[in-house]
């Protein structure tokens, strides 16, 4: 995949998984996001790209309140998943991020076995009933995650144990093994090396397939290459979204061919 | 104005300022390990000292005899009925014991001219009460003559361990020449002898007459108990404290507050604490003094905010990406702390609760103000039995307790304990820092 081949790529309509409307995230003084309206479809691969903090993660971890955690953190607006509000006061936020799964900047394994750093995600919400459905369940989930053959043979071995690369591919395993509808991914191939972020890469544009998947990237030769869509953020704002050729080729804000030209960022 | 410095010369010579430089480091280099060496030797003196004056302790003197058990003077009677023999009380067992001191004395011609009362100096005051409750147990003995192992005095003892000189004894009243020079002639014969004495760490305390029978065991049993209670009770309402703090409680002003008195409270003395249970406990809830239940109590008031200062840190050391990752998948908050965080962070849980018991059972302050120093003269297991609920004393209340009475015997046994309370204290430490090495995982 090259830059030059990516207005050829089909872009087909989706039915629309996640609408934002009205978002506004302030950090205590902070006015982090102001007033953002997004429309992310199914079964495709968005990012969002922008200066560092321009807000693209803040808005990310919005999706599925991972913002909660951080207490000067207010939000108001509205985020329909499925055209449910995910901010309504009846959502339990660990219901919502089962659906709506994540992967991290740095990976995280758990300190313990490959096999259990996937099976956590299934036991507690179980969702399986005898020790065989788990075992296959962890092995779609690292196949998936194209790790499965580099694996097999030591899946007791502790998952820290793992190269930068093989660690971000077992967190990735561990986030599709609970059957997200939507996937998250907070620059997951920034601390990766040029091969391990190939492989990322290609295992992402698999995973848009499959289901809605949302990157965030500081690297816009990586939104080019696995998005179907592109979001530009600057200073909070959304500036540009739209389809990855055209934000890319022929953008309409001026920022937004400042920005991919290199003369601000 | 200022002028731009020039790095002229050669790179070959030093420059005055490099110079200097390098001989403040040398000189505080050389601070440092005159700090290092100070300490060590400080370290060294102590415990020599605990060393050579505990472990006399651990040895002692006793006189071997044999005893004629006469019915006449026991069991007047003769039928052997248990509640009679009883009746006579240790005064009655005195001349079995000075018949049998004077026929040893003549039977290997020993030449003194002592009296049979000073013949019976040589034994600990206790040796009528051990031989009374050898025949309580075995009345089928009585008329037999039987071999007794009787603890000698604690100055017979003394001069043995070097302790008693015969130029130091001329205001003795308890001591004389002429009975050191039997001792001499009964250690050739060998009647008296030296040995280890494991009474003293089993044993309870003893009389202010008989410091050679007073040991350590009872107060060990008391300051465990103390511990188990403190470990009861300080771990989990420590850990859940932290918990909640660290984790789930929102940072505001309350919040702050609880933290700061958190850390006043690990500052304050600990017999503010002692009175405190004094007031509270015993004045106010009316639980029984000298009580382990008590002790372990006001050691608990004392060792939380140890364990919560600890475990706090332990928590926060683990880092937050664990958490993120935990919750991103779907975890709930509490999922999250105790299938991920609370793994990571036992280690250092462990080590600041061991590190805080040993805390608590090296302290005394407090326990004197409840009164935990309370004679127990009753051998395991009855003061095993008796519980939480009933006076014990405590290892370091022991030791401050022996080393305030007046004999000099007493005194020995002070260092004696404190070498028994160092040894748990190192033991303590250690196992923490081995499970600290054990169990740390790298992330």
């Amino acid at each position: 995949m090259n830059d030059m081949t990516l207005m050829e790529r089909k872009v087909e309509t989706q039915d629309i998984k996640i609408e934002a409307s009205d978002v506004q995230v302030h950090y205590g003084d902070t006015h982090a996001i102001k007033d953002v309206n997004v429309k992310i479809e199914d079964k495709t691969v968005t990012a969002f790209i922008g200066p560092s903090g321009c807000g693209k993660s803040t808005f990310l971890r919005c999706l599925n309140r991972m913002n909660d955690t951080i207490q000067t953190c207010r939000f108001t607006g509205k985020i329909l998943l499925d055209g449910e509000d995910i901010y309504d006061k009846r959502v339990d936020p660990v219901q919502l991020r089962a659906k709506v799964g994540m992967v991290f900047q740095k990976p995280n394994p758990f300190p313990k076995s490959i096999y259990d750093n996937v099976a956590y995600g299934p036991k507690i919400h179980g969702m399986f009933n005898t020790k065989s459905e788990l075992d296959e369940i962890v092995e779609t989930a690292l196949r998936r995650a194209a790790i499965w053959e580099e694996v097999k043979d030591r899946l007791q071995a502790p998952g820290t144990g793992l190269s930068g690369g093989q660690q971000q591919r077992l967190c990735i395993a561990r986030a599709v093994a609970t059957k997200p509808e939507v996937l998250l991914m907070d620059e997951p191939c920034s601390a990766l090396d040029p091969i391990a972020t190939a492989q990322v890469e290609e295992l992402i544009d698999e995973l848009g397939q499959r289901f809605s998947v949302v990157i965030v990237t500081h690297s816009m030769q990586q939104a080019a290459r696995v998005s179907q869509k592109t979001a530009f953020f600057h200073m909070g704002n959304l500036v540009e979204f739209g389809e990855t050729g055209q934000v890319f080729t022929n953008p309409k804000d001026p920022r937004t061919e400042s920005y991919i030209t290199g003369r601000i960022g | 104005m200022i002028t731009q410095g020039k790095h002229s010369g050669s790179l070959l010579t030093q420059s005055a300022r490099t110079k200097k430089r390098n001989a403040a480091e040398t000189r505080f280099k050389a601070y440092g390990i005159a700090a290092i060496a100070v300490s060590l030797l400080m370290l060294l003196v102590l415990v020599t000292t605990i060393v050579s004056k505990g472990l006399g302790a651990y040895q002692q003197t006793f006189i071997t005899l044999q005893v004629e058990l006469l019915e006449k003077k026991i069991d007047k009677k003769g039928n052997r009925i248990l509640a009679d023999i009883k009746k006579v009380s240790t005064f009655g067992y005195a001349p079995l014991i000075k018949s049998a001191v004077t026929a040893k004395v003549e039977e290997l011609g020993i030449e003194t001219g002592l009296k049979s009362k000073q013949l019976v100096g040589l034994l600990s005051k206790g040796a009528a009460a051990q031989l009374r409750d050898f025949v309580i147990n075995n009345p089928d003995r009585i008329g037999d003559t039987v071999e007794f192992r009787f603890l000698a005095s604690s100055r017979v003892d003394g001069y043995l361990k070097g302790r008693v000189h015969r130029d130091s004894i001329a205001n003795d009243k308890n001591i004389s020449p002429a009975q050191l020079d039997l001792v001499d002639a009964l250690m050739a014969a060998g009647v008296i002898e030296k040995t280890f004495n494991i009474d003293f760490i089993i044993g309870a305390d003893a009389s202010d007459q008989r410091p050679e029978a007073a040991g350590m065991g009872v107060a060990m049993l008391g300051s465990l108990s103390m511990m188990m209670v403190v470990l009861a009770l300080a771990l989990p309402i420590g850990v859940g404290a932290s918990i909640y703090l660290e984790e789930f409680a929102p940072k505001n002003w309350i919040t702050d507050i609880i933290e700061v008195n958190i850390s006043n409270l690990a500052a304050v003395p600990s017999i503010v604490f002692g009175i405190l249970g004094l007031a509270v406990f015993i004045n106010y809830m009316h639980l029984p003094m000298s009580a382990p239940l008590v002790g372990g109590l006001v050691l608990t008031l004392m060792t939380l905010p140890t364990i919560i200062i600890s475990t706090r840190a332990a928590l926060s050391a683990v880092p937050p990406s664990i958490r993120d990752a935990a919750l991103g998948i779907g975890a709930s908050r509490m999922q999250a702390v105790f299938h991920h965080v609370l793994p990571l962070a036992a280690p250092g849980i462990l080590t600041g609760t061991i590190l805080g018991l040993a805390q608590a059972l090296g302290e005394t302050a407090p326990l004197l103000l409840i009164g935990m120093v309370g004679f127990i003269a009753s051998n395991a297991p009855d003061s095993i039995a008796s519980g939480l609920m009933s006076p014990n004393s405590a290892m370091p209340a022991q030791i401050y307790e022996w080393a305030k009475r007046a004999d000099p015997a007493f005194y020995e046994r002070a260092w004696g304990g404190i070498i028994l309370l160092l040894l748990f204290l190192v033991t303590m430490n250690t196992v923490a820092v081995i499970l600290r090495r054990r169990f740390e995982r790298r992330w």
